[in-house]
């Protein structure tokens, strides 16, 4: 038995929720028996044998000139073929923009099911128990699996990545059957969010802001605060319905769920669709006028009071420490 | 499309304890669904052809139905069944049903919000041979090819697709209408056809729902800006997170 894991790349940059699969894909393996192997999709080797130092023991490389882009169809065929080869037990994706776009189809071609955006694996009694939050994280559900093998979608920055310091992963060629020609859905261009801004889902901190702020200029506060903290700015679906922010800001049900180091929310009442979105942060810090908010109730921190006198002092002094460290 | 409960919902769990207590819950259309439905709407009232609204669910289903064809859309399918689905099961049935439909443009939401699986868009368009693109926060239809552009990390994806093919709705895609008393009137008069759905073998069981653990009790640090010195000192000494 093996665990097979996909390994994602952009622009021949092995992305870091490759690592935490293959973190969780060692531990599997300690349950389930080895070997952890890789399946990448790529138009060139972007430094496979480096994986080894993250739990790989092998790592079947699938190359093709259409994969300088992402091609979710050519994927398919090219994790299809690596399952056909290896024939693993548990299937692992990160449940990225891509991964989520790729895994439902590997599963509806291998006729197997998938569990998406899972936070925790376990064998229990010779079985994998995946456990993904519901509801947005309102609920958690366990699931089991009928089929082999069991696919599995995993949550960005939740998964601990290992270290094999020294260690090298074997790069095989993969042959798989691919017809680019007949693809009908191609990426024409990737156009980059201005400013480099890190997505919401991949930031260790974020600086979230709601209605409190009183209006869209007044994120300037929030940005300052975030940028002192290098932190992603989000926000609550008020303002973004109001117009104040892009969906792509969005925390909560209809937006993202985010599992950062540290949440500070600014103005935020705490609606239960925001808290849905970011209560599994390991750290909740809430700045409100309204001490019987709800932000509060899951908050590890709290300053009630202004925000417009809060932050800004809050700002200063990170900056503060920024230069004394 | 899918009958959810409202995203206002505190969910319980049910005596089974594997699934939500529906009492007391409000049940809304998914609404990324809302998104997919309006993106229909427009294509056909540009392009011309039929809206179908497509849902597979419980004894509910018709009432959410009959809010989609007051929207607009021209006749309503509903596949039924009466107990969990996983996503594969489902993606089969709707595979199924929209095989002999013929459609040009399959729209899902892009996720339900209870499952949170995001599976079935994209399995329907595997099984079906279609191309595919998910999370589409833009659409331009030009002849037969969508040019659509998805949200990736970092940035947005341009997608060209070419019909026949499946692509599920993001927030941002469309502002959804609002049914007008005239598409309520008219709905009475559409047909809703229920038959059995056809699902797949499952792949998935669900073994539990829970609760989340609760967070521990945190604490108000102060008041004001005079707080900050013992937020910044907490934050450092105790989380260790800056």
């Amino acid at each position: 038995m093996s665990v097979l894991v996909f390994i994602e790349q952009r622009d021949g940059a092995i992305r870091s929720v490759s690592r935490e699969a293959l973190g969780e894909a060692t531990r599997l393996a300690a349950h389930v028996g080895g070997p952890v192997v890789g399946v990448c999709a790529a138009s060139a080797d972007p430094g496979l044998a480096s994986l080894g130092e993250s739990g790989a023991e092998r790592v079947l490389l699938a190359t093709h000139a259409n994969f300088a882009r992402a091609d979710s169809a050519g994927y398919t065929a090219a994790v299809c073929a690596a399952v056909a080869q290896v024939g693993p037990r548990i299937l692992l994706f990160p449940a990225s923009a891509l991964g989520k776009d790729l895994a439902p189809r590997v599963a509806a071609r291998l006729g197997v099911g998938l569990a998406s955006d899972c936070t925790a694996l376990a064998v229990e009694n010779g079985r994998l128990i995946a456990t993904r939050p519901v509801y947005a994280g309102k609920a958690i559900q366990r699931v089991a699996f009928t089929g082999t093998p069991a696919a599995v979608t995993l949550r960005p920055k939740v998964f601990a990545p290992v270290s094999k310091p020294g260690a090298s992963a074997a790069v095989e060629s993969l042959a798989f059957d691919y017809d680019a020609s007949a693809n009908r859905a191609r990426v024409t261009d990737v156009v980059a969010s201005s400013g480099g801004k890190l997505d919401l889902t991949e930031s260790e901190v974020i600086v979230s802001g709601g209605r409190g702020l009183k209006g869209p200029e007044n994120f300037a506060l929030v940005e300052q605060l975030a940028a002192a903290l290098g932190a992603t700015v989000g926000a609550s679906r008020a303002v973004v319905d109001a117009g104040w922010r892009p969906h792509s800001d969005q925390v909560g049900q209809t937006g993202k769920t985010v599992s950062p180091k540290l949440y500070v929310a600014v103005g935020i009442s705490g609606a239960v669709q925001h808290l849905a979105g970011m209560s599994s942060s390991r750290c909740i810090v809430a700045i409100n006028k309204d001490p019987e908010a709800p932000i509060f109730k899951v908050a590890d921190y709290g300053i009630v009071g202004d925000l417009f006198e809060v932050v800004p002092a809050l700002t200063e002094a990170v900056k503060h420490l920024n230069s004394q460290n | 499309m899918k009958q959810v409960a409202d995203t206002d919902t505190r969910v319980k769990v049910a005596a089974d304890g594997r699934s939500l207590d529906p009492a007391g819950v409000t049940w809304i259309l998914n609404p990324y669904d809302e998104f997919a439905v309006e993106q229909a709407l427009l294509v056909r009232d540009a392009a011309g052809g039929e809206v179908v609204a497509l849902s597979l669910g419980g004894a509910g289903v018709p009432a959410t139905l009959r809010n989609v064809l007051a929207m607009g859309a021209d006749r309503a399918i509903h596949l039924k069944v009466d107990s969990f689905a996983d996503p594969l099961a489902v993606a089969t049935a709707i595979a199924a049903e929209t095989r002999g439909l013929n459609a040009d443009l399959i729209w899902f939401g892009k996720q339900a919000v209870d499952d949170d699986a995001a599976q079935v868009g994209p399995m329907v368009a595997e099984m079906l041979k279609l191309p595919c693109a998910t999370v589409v926060a833009k659409f331009e239809l030009k002849d037969r090819v969508a040019t659509v552009e998805r949200e990736i990390e970092g940035g947005r994806e341009v997608i060209e697709v070419t019909l026949p093919a499946v692509l599920t709705a993001d927030k941002g895609l469309n502002t959804p209408r609002f049914a007008s008393l005239k598409g309520i009137m008219a709905a009475k008069k559409k047909t809703i056809e229920e038959k059995p759905a056809a699902l797949g073998s499952p792949g998935l069981e669900v073994v539990s729902l829970a609760l989340p653990a609760a967070r521990g009790a945190g604490r108000v640090v102060g008041q004001g800006a005079a707080a900050v010195p013992e937020l910044i000192r907490v934050l450092r000494q105790e989380a260790g997170v800056i």
